[in-house]
């Protein structure tokens, strides 16, 4: 099916949208942002993307819209290309190859066949404004190479630069100067502000500029919040300023609107402050955006503001300062320390998001599906506070239970502790809390994990912390005679030597722990919590700790600090191999016996995969990535892809994802995941811009009968929750090694439970299989319905298809397309 | 063991009183400034901003309007009524005239100078011609319903607007008649109950009419049409005061926050003529209310209810950037308050309706150089001594031995008897004085107290030999042929034999008390004087100029002295150049004839002329130097100005003796403290 390439380490989205201003088309219609190598376009009605520009081989730095021409659209990157688009179908019309690392990109509409670009020389500091001439030609791939000089020494980010009116002079600002470039006087004027070393301390230094696009007025913005509108500028002597100061922080940036009324402006307080006619007493404010608002932009059309912010997250803003759309990408700007999970319902990735918030991020769309707030506490922005911090989090039970910790430390010994368990309500389709537990240990958590076996009736959750004791969590019956309820209690402690335990793991099946109390490794019976066996390699703290899964389920691996890898055969109970491995990261397959480790050496980190029964890893790929990696996961695909060669092989159930020190998500893959996007994005298009024809109204109607008939049917299937995992159980049983496997009356029960399900499961599961690949593609698959199980969505695809399929042919649906051209408006009109 | 003894003296409880209305002559480069108590003081900006002149205040005359006209001629106008011209030469007040239109709230010369404008509590605006020698009533304008609280001619002389309690009217000067009311909002954007009072308007040439009102309102309204035309909200208190510049370019206006605004008309874009009203820059100079503006072309001038006159230089209309760009903030006056009895120990501090004499503690302790010593006994206050009448006190001094108190006002002068028994004092007015002692402008007594010196405002010195309770005329040096200028300043030497008087602008004449008769003339400089001493023996006269500018004149010798030549030629010390206040006392140690003692309000120098001069290279603020330190570098760094800057804000200073200095401050404080409480802000992050 796929032809198979070099697997390579791709970025996978999350990359920043916040990293520019971004730009509105003409009509308002579409925004661009810079997101990494590409560019996105997004619907500013639906918050959906429509497009990835992609052709960047290095991160994109500068957008504007083509002056001359509004429908088409400039970029420039890091990799010495300007390149000019065709947004609306996404098509890449000419590159210019300038040759310098290109750091900022303003077109301008006088200067007809030139832009202006940033550019560095020599030393590393020292950027330049320069015009680029990009000359006419109809091949696509043109040398401009002439450039010429217009500002030297200026500030690298594109904020500090910005075009007076009608482009007859450029603002520059950095540090404590103000530079205005006169184009047709080919004049420089500067004037300078006295540097923070003064009496009053005020720190002057520039950060952003912005220029009045009718009037010959320049808005600069300041460290210590204050706005100064210049005046009079062309005039060295008689230049005037005025100060309007409402931000108690650094200005970040400054737009002015398209007729020139009003000034926006934004910072740290994440407030967009609209200044009226540029006086102080004349203020609007649009609060609680939710973070430090980074850029600031306008549309050309003048109905709408956007403002991007730290946590990534582009808002769009209706002129009457009213949000009305958001577009978040992955949240960036806080520590992770809960590490990558997968959220089994929605195979969202599960990570630390604003500050209190753990974010669920879709890897398919790009984009933040929701975020749960967990401190449930105001945030106050303010350096010198210490915050809540969560830290800990986990899944259970297919999804059903969500368990976190968070905790905030001010002194030493003043530790403040919470554990939450949060229940997940199908009525709400959100997780809601449920037990909160004060202070579960003496000190800091080190690790929690479900009991995540399929066969255990009774969900459980174990803690270990650094006071010593580990901790079994069950839940019972909480209910009283107002109402019936379930909450979390202790059920048992466990410690071993007054060692700090550092690790927790239950093994596949649920029947066994393993307990890694510093370089110790218990087994305890999870029934009895009785303590089975102990290892020690005395080889260092174990750091990671994993039972080996599927047919490799007798082993137990761990993880030292001193750079260890250890492999303990639970039947023997000695150690099987073990081999000099700095494991970073060590993460299980689901799908399978995989599990990859990451190491880091002193060029980069290294990837093994491997089984833990094999002494040769599957696959190893050197120097993914020149960071250490801090987090890494396996996320199983929804469609397995099959590859034959056996490097890749681990590589067709599951996708490993993995989070470096400086907070890119990268990912393994033969092609780009952003391929798999753009036909469902292309189709959302096609949408758009669908007219109201005859057939419409024909097909639109019976596709909502479709719908409603489905929700209907679904809110009654909701309630049961089949098995994902498609093997037999008859083959897991004779896969599972004898010792670990409960009793036989027990395995009578599940054998027979679980053949009655699956009939039920078959019939679902089989059908995704025979809708192909195509089809689906071009299915009307909705995408609203990610809320569901993945389960869920499958079947309601399937039938959806089938319908549509039944309906439309190939021919037919050519037809269709035809009839979108004809303009059928007269129909509504009759 | 120090060098000095310093009587620090703090209970000086003087407080300026809040400047009213502050009035720019272009002609002159002078600057009038009237007070809440209704002192007039004329600033010569040229002059290095000093105080030349001023007229004391009165109780019932509450200055509300103040202008100049024709010229170099003052007016002013206040709630009693009366418009009153001032007499710049003789510096006492020309006539007052009564506009029978109840208190006068507002005042306005015309273009040309001829006529002058009062807007009236009763809502009459008057019509007067300004003749040569008098003002002349000539007619009234259409009666409003309000009192006229500001009033502006259009530049061509031909409307003018007055800003009444919430609207505007515009007049035709021709018919009298108003042709627009233009209403004002009371509050900016909601409704209030408050009424909305019209503080200040401008008309400039083009027919746009600037108002400011109690709603912190700046409003710009079209008077040919009567509609307003853009609306700048800048306070949330009242907006008080406003002026606009000659070029009508710029404007300033001040508001009860204390904050001073700028208002520029700048062109939009670079190539188009139309130009637009931008506020630009805010200054905070004042704590309290910004009563009355002005705005010369290079400067805006600022004043209020903190007593402070601030004058801030505009920085694009400065030429070169030196000491003239700098901002300054007069707060006291450039004269003597104090003058000191060093025989009794005595202060005697001058009030503006009360006079007190104070015995200066003393202590047997002894100490370190820089230790506070505790005293033995405290400073006592020994005589508090009111007024009769509502005039404020001109001049005073009390004699050396401590046993005569001479006081003047505008229209009497006193002189006291002390006498001292034991801890007992009594008081004694010696009555009888003659006729020809009306009124002193600054009164002196000889250093043996047995002659007393009275500068009267006609320009005559008058000596009166003291005896045992009473007096006796001895002479009058009548002004020089042709002048009517007045004597502002006397100093005498000690041994008695001659007296120096110096005016506001000509010279400084030195008198022969034996032979009565004027022995010489010093030549004139461009600069006021600001101070004047006889020094004792060599009986040289010690002059200082508001430029800061020191001459040494040898009375006997009638030359300036080679020291004086030397200082000169080589020009004194850019930094001693750019101090602000004027030198206002010199004195001289008894024991070491090369020293003169002199004092800013901001520093206290010894002169040492045996030393060399120090020049632009050398550090002039040179802290005393450690003891520890070889007399070599010692003597290397030495220079003839030693300077402390220990004591500020200092109002006088003065030897005792040898060993004893007084010091009075006045801390800005303590003055800040008695002042009414300022408006309210909210501060961030408080």
């Amino acid at each position: 099916m796929v032809e198979e390439e070099g697997v390579r380490v791709v970025r996978c989205g999350g990359s920043e949208l916040n990293f520019r201003r971004a730009v509105f088309s003409a009509d308002s219609k579409y925004i661009f942002c810079v997101s990494g190598d590409f560019v996105k376009v997004y619907s500013t009605a639906t918050e959906e993307c429509v497009h990835i520009l992609q052709g960047h081989r290095n991160l994109v730095t500068g957008i504007q819209l083509n002056p001359s021409n509004h429908l088409q659209l400039y970029s420039c990157s890091f990799d010495g290309t300007i390149k000019l688009w065709d947004y609306v179908d996404g098509i890449l019309i000419k590159t210019f190859i300038v040759g310098h690392k290109l750091h900022a990109l303003f077109a301008i509409a006088r200067a007809e066949d030139s832009v202006f670009v940033t550019i560095n020389k020599e030393k590393p500091d020292v950027f330049q404004l320069v015009s680029v001439k990009l000359p006419k030609s109809s091949s696509q791939e043109i040398e401009a190479k002439e450039l010429s000089f217009v500002l030297d020494y200026i500030n690298q980010s594109p904020k500090c630069i910005a075009f007076g009116h009608e482009g007859e002079y450029v603002a520059v600002v950095r540090d404590f100067y103000l530079s205005v470039y006169f184009f047709k006087k080919k004049k420089t004027s500067r004037f300078t502000l006295s540097s923070s070393r003064n009496k009053k301390r005020a720190k002057n230094n520039f950060t952003c500029v912005a220029c009045h696009p009718k009037e010959d007025c320049i808005a600069t913005g300041h460290k210590d919040g204050k706005i100064r509108l210049w005046r009079n500028f062309d005039d060295d002597k008689k230049y005037t300023y005025t100060c309007l100061h409402w931000h108690h922080d650094m200005v970040m940036d400054l737009a002015f609107s398209v007729t020139g009324t009003s000034l926006l402006s934004g910072g740290r307080e994440s407030v967009l402050v609209e200044w009226r006619d540029a006086a102080e007493k004349n203020k609007e404010f649009l609060p609680r955006l939710g973070a430090t608002i980074e850029h600031i932009s306008v549309s050309p059309a003048g109905d709408l503001f956007c403002t991007s912010h730290s946590d990534n997250k582009i808002i769009v803003i209706h002129r009457n300062l009213e949000a009305s759309a958001v577009i978040q990408g992955l949240v960036k700007d806080s520590n992770i320390f809960t590490g990558l999970m997968i959220d089994p319902r929605t195979k969202a990735l599960v990570l630390n998001g604003k500050p209190g918030h753990l974010q669920f991020y879709s890897l398919q769309s790009d984009k933040q599906l929701y975020n749960l707030d967990i401190v449930q506490q105001e945030y106050i922005n303010d350096y010198s506070l210490i915050q809540i911090e969560l830290t800990k989090a986990a899944f259970g039970c297919y999804g059903n239970w969500l368990a976190t910790v968070e905790q905030r430390q001010e002194k030493k010994t003043e530790l403040e502790m919470q554990m939450k368990l949060w229940m997940y309500n199908k009525k709400t389709q959100g997780f809601v809390l449920n037990t909160k537990v004060n202070m579960p240990h003496e000190d800091h958590i080190t690790a929690l994990c479900f009991c995540n076996a399929e066969k255990s009736e009774n969900p459980t959750l174990v803690t270990t912390s650094k006071d010593g004791h580990f901790k079994v969590w069950i839940l019972t019956d909480d209910s009283d005679i107002y109402k019936k309820a379930v909450g979390w209690t202790c059920d048992f402690v466990g410690s071993y030597h007054k060692y700090q335990a550092t690790n927790c793991c239950f093994s596949e099946d649920g029947s066994l722990l393993a307990v890694s109390f510093e370089e110790i490794v218990t087994i305890w019976d999870s029934e009895t919590w009785e303590l089975k066996c102990t290892f020690c390699q005395r080889a260092g703290k174990i750091r990671h700790l994993c039972f080996g899964r599927l047919t490799c389920s007798k082993y137990l691996l761990g993880a030292t600090e001193n750079g260890i890898l250890c492999c303990w055969n639970l039947l023997s109970c000695a150690l099987e191999w073990s081999a000099k491995l700095n494991v970073r990261v060590m993460e299980p397959d689901p799908n399978s016996e995989n599990i990859a480790a990451v190491s880091r050496s002193s060029v980069g980190s290294d990837l093994f995969v491997f089984k833990p029964s094999e002494p040769r890893p599957l696959c190893i790929q050197k120097n993914i990535s020149r960071e250490e990696v801090q987090w890494g996961v396996f996320v199983p695909r929804d469609v397995p892809e099959s590859f034959t060669s056996e490097a890749y092989q681990w590589l067709n159930r599951s996708q490993f994802y993995f989070l470096t020190k400086s907070q890119s998500l990268l990912t393994f893959s033969t092609k780009s995941p952003e391929e798999k996007l753009t036909p469902t994005s292309k189709q959302l298009l096609a949408e758009e811009s669908l007219p109201n024809t005859p057939f419409y109204f024909i097909l639109g109607k019976h596709r909502q009968q479709q719908h409603e008939k489905l929700n209907a049917a679904l809110e009654n299937e909701l309630v049961q929750l089949p098995l994902t995992e498609n093997i037999p159980a008859i083959s897991e049983l004779l896969h599972t090694p004898a010792h670990v496997l409960p009793s036989a009356s027990f395995l009578c029960s599940m054998f027979v439970n679980s053949l009655l399900l699956s009939k039920e499961s078959k019939s679902a599961e089989e059908t995704p299989n025979d809708v192909d690949m195509e089809e689906e593609k071009e299915s009307d698959d909705s995408d609203e319905e990610n809320d569901f199980t993945e389960k869920v969505q499958d079947t309601d695809n399937t039938d959806l298809g089938e319908d549509i399929i039944h309906q439309l042919s190939k021919s037919e649906e050519k037809e269709l397309r035809k009839f979108r051209k004809v303009d059928y408006s007269w129909i509504t009109a009759l | 063991m120090g060098e000095f003894t310093v009587h620090r003296v703090r209970f000086f409880n003087y407080v300026p009183s809040g400047i009213r209305c502050v009035a720019y002559n272009n002609q002159s480069n002078r600057l009038a400034v009237s007070r809440t108590d209704g002192t007039v003081e004329i600033y010569n900006l040229s002059a290095n901003y000093f105080q030349e002149k001023f007229f004391p205040g009165h109780e019932s005359r509450a200055t509300e309007a103040l202008c100049w006209a024709k010229g170099q001629r003052l007016f002013s106008a206040g709630l009693n009524g009366e418009i009153i011209e001032y007499d710049l030469q003789a510096l006492n007040i020309k006539y007052a005239m009564d506009a029978f239109g109840g208190p006068i709230w507002s005042m306005a010369a015309s273009p040309h100078g001829s006529q002058l404008l009062v807007g009236c509590e009763d809502g009459s605006v008057k019509l007067f011609q300004i003749t040569p020698d008098k003002i002349q009533f000539e007619r009234n304008f259409d009666r409003q319903k309000s009192r006229i609280l500001s009033l502006s001619w259009h530049p061509s002389g031909t409307h003018i607007a007055a800003g009444s309690i919430d609207y505007i009217s515009v007049f035709d000067v021709k018919s009298g008649s108003a042709i627009h009311k233009m209403l004002v909002d009371r509050q900016f954007m909601g409704v209030s109950k408050r009424k909305c009072i019209i503080w200040g308007v401008a008309f400039l040439s083009d027919g746009t009419v600037i108002s400011v009102d109690s709603a912190g309102k700046v409003q710009f309204w079209d008077s040919a049409t009567g509609t307003l035309v853009k609306n700048h909200l800048i306070a949330n208190a009242d907006v008080q005061s406003i002026a606009v510049s000659d070029q009508e370019d710029s404007f300033v206006v001040g508001t009860a926050e204390g904050t001073v605004f700028h208002f520029q008309l700048v062109s939009v874009t670079s190539n188009s003529s139309e130009k637009q009203w931008v506020r630009t820059k805010p200054f905070q100079h004042h704590t309290h209310d910004v009563r009355a503006v002005a705005h010369s072309p290079t400067a805006l001038i600022s004043g209020g209810t903190d007593t402070h006159l601030v004058i801030r230089p505009l920085m694009e209309k400065v030429e070169v950037k030196n000491y003239d760009a700098a901002l300054r903030k007069i707060t006291f006056p450039h004269r003597r308050l104090i003058s000191c009895s060093k025989k009794k120990q005595l202060l005697l501090f001058q009030f503006a309706h009360h006079l007190e004499l104070w015995r200066l503690g003393s202590t047997v302790a002894t100490g370190k150089n820089g230790d506070t010593l505790p005293l033995s006994k405290d400073a006592d206050h020994l005589l508090h001594l009111k007024t009769k009448g509502p005039e404020n006190i001109i001049c005073s001094c009390i004699s050396p031995c401590g046993s005569w108190i001479a006081y003047s006002t505008a229209s009497r002068f006193f002189l006291y008897r002390l006498n001292y028994e034991h801890d007992n004092i009594s008081l004694q007015r010696v009555s009888k004085m003659p006729a020809f002692l009306r009124s002193a402008l600054q009164i002196l007594f000889s250093e043996d107290s047995t002659k007393l010196f009275v500068a009267s405002n006609q320009g005559s010195l008058h000596i009166i030999r003291l005896l045992e309770g009473s007096f006796k005329h001895l002479h009058t040096f009548q002004p020089q042929s042709g002048t009517v200028e007045s004597m502002c300043l006397l100093a005498v030497s000690p041994d008695g034999n001659w007296l120096a008087a110096s005016g506001t602008s000509a010279g400084v004449h030195v008198y022969n008390i034996k032979h009565l008769k004027l022995h010489c003339t010093v030549p004139a400089y461009n600069f006021p004087v600001t101070a004047l001493a006889i020094a004792p023996n060599t009986n040289n006269l010690v002059i200082a100029h508001s430029d800061q500018q020191v001459f040494e004149y040898s009375i006997p010798g009638k030359q300036y002295t080679e020291w004086s030549r030397t200082i000169q030629k080589q020009g004194f010390h850019h930094l001693w150049l750019q101090r602000d206040t004027p030198i206002t006392h010199i004195s001289f140690h008894p024991k070491k004839p090369m020293h003169i003692l002199l004092h800013d309000a901001y520093m206290f120098c010894i002169i040492d002329k045996s030393l060399p001069l120090p020049n632009d290279k050398t550090l002039l603020y040179n802290p005393l130097p450690p003891t520890n330190e070889s007399d070599v570098i010692r003597r290397r760094t030495a220079h003839a100005f030693k300077i402390s800057k220990i004591y500020k804000p200092l109002l006088f200073m003065d030897l005792l003796d040898e060993r004893t200095l007084v010091a009075v401050e006045r801390p800005l404080d303590d003055i800040i403290a008695q002042l009414p409480p300022p408006i309210k802000k909210k501060k961030f992050g408080t």
